[in-house]
């Protein structure tokens, strides 16, 4: 979600084979750098090829261009790789968000097959997209503050994972401003 | 259906594996030695497609002994766990492994760590884990008596309580199982559970 200057990333924390939790601590949102974070929804294993891939990949570019991806970049990046399989894709539906020129927050999302898709707003993937496409707009404002964007998403994300059975154990929240990054655990309906 | 579980103790960690080597309906032994002895402080149980199981174990334990060979130093257990999902993961698109792994080590400066890693390359280290049918009794029992810290006795307590219900519960339920712990003193077999034994092979 969009707030003012400022962007939050949040996941649940469920990792399960169907039926069955395996984990309740399982990491979906990575840091790329300091202004950029990628939530990765979908099959674990792609999920984590693809960020290794993907942090290969720019490190590199660091190496290079000595500076960090622009977050516009890294989505183009994002959906290059992902278009690369396209017929045998990684099963992953990306969330990226970041904070681009003049620190101007910059949100979007793909299918697993690399169509971009850009929102000024929030933007949604997982099992319960559906729920939190409903959630998210109903509860969204424009430029928010970080402190009531964390409790607008946080809200949204819990309300969502509570009505879809695959989702929850939990919530992970990240907060990015110009200036820190706030990482927040959130105790939802445990089950 | 084979059932391999492990938990964190400690400053050990505990993997048991059934040890029934089944082909359709016949049981062909009930002694087959599901956990490997990666390196001296690593062991790596693993489920699933017999010759997969063994080749890849294999392969993992080779690879492994050749990092130490090159340079000097074993690899920490987290090390090991991402390098073998590295080789699921390659090998996932093309040719896949069918096996379920959960790698158990001790490193001298993090402790005892538990890896789990499932026949598609997804990998996380957790405090306990388990797979197969067992895993349905194995999580539940230890999700109910599993703490942090427990010493030997109560982790052996704890596996024999699994063990009792899987064997109580599940219709296809292996005879034997073996259990091998690690620790600062090395990876090595602890105990076996044994219902069934195989009558001794008479020499001719």
């Amino acid at each position: 979600m969009v707030g003012k200057n400022c962007f939050a990333i949040a996941s649940d924390r469920r990792l399960g084979v169907q039926l069955q939790t395996i984990a309740t601590d399982f990491q979906k949102i990575y840091k790329i750098h300091e202004k950029l974070f990628i939530g990765l929804s979908g099959l674990a294993t792609d999920a984590q090829t693809l960020y290794q891939r993907l942090v290969f990949r720019h490190k590199l570019y660091e190496l290079r261009e000595e500076r960090d991806m622009k977050p516009e970049t890294f989505a183009s990046l994002v959906s290059a790789l992902l278009y690369e399989k396209r017929f045998g894709p990684y099963f992953c539906q990306p969330v990226i968000a970041g904070l681009g020129d003049e620190d101007k927050p910059f949100i979007c999302t793909m299918d697993s097959i690399g169509a971009k898709e850009l929102a000024k707003d929030f933007v949604v993937a997982g099992t319960a997209s559906e729920s939190l496409y409903g959630a998210c707009e109903s509860m969204f404002k424009p430029d928010m503050e970080p402190e009531e964007l964390f409790e607008t998403i946080s809200q949204a994300l819990l309300s969502s994972v509570d009505r879809d059975c695959l989702s929850g154990w939990g919530g992970h929240v990240y907060v990015v401003t110009p200036t820190e990054v706030t990482e927040r655990i959130l105790k939802g309906r445990m089950d | 259906m084979e059932s391999v579980f492990g938990l964190v103790g400690k400053d050990f960690a505990i993997v048991v594996a059934d040890s029934s080597a089944v082909h359709s309906i016949l049981l062909h032994k009930t002694n087959e030695d599901k956990i490997m002895l990666l390196d001296s402080h690593k062991l790596m149980g693993a489920s699933g497609e017999t010759g997969d199981r063994a080749q890849f174990t294999e392969y993992i334990q080779k690879n492994v002994a050749l990092y130490q060979f090159r340079n000097g130093i074993p690899l920490t257990t987290a090390a090991a766990a991402n390098f073998t999902r590295g080789e699921l993961a390659t090998a996932l698109r093309k040719n896949p492994y069918m096996v379920n792994i959960i790698l158990a080590g001790y490193d001298k400066e993090t402790g005892p760590s538990l890896y789990f890693i499932d026949y598609i390359a997804s990998l996380h280290k957790l405090d306990k884990a388990a797979f197969g049918y067992g895993s349905y009794f194995a999580l539940s029992m230890m999700d109910r008596h599993y703490q942090r810290d427990m010493t030997v006795e109560e982790a052996v307590n704890l596996v024999d309580k699994v063990i009792m219900e899987i064997r109580s519960r599940l219709v296809v339920a292996p005879p034997n199982f073996v259990i091998k712990i690690v620790d600062k003193d090395g990876a090595r077999e602890y105990a076996w559970r044994e219902s069934i034994k195989d009558a001794p092979v008479i020499a001719s």
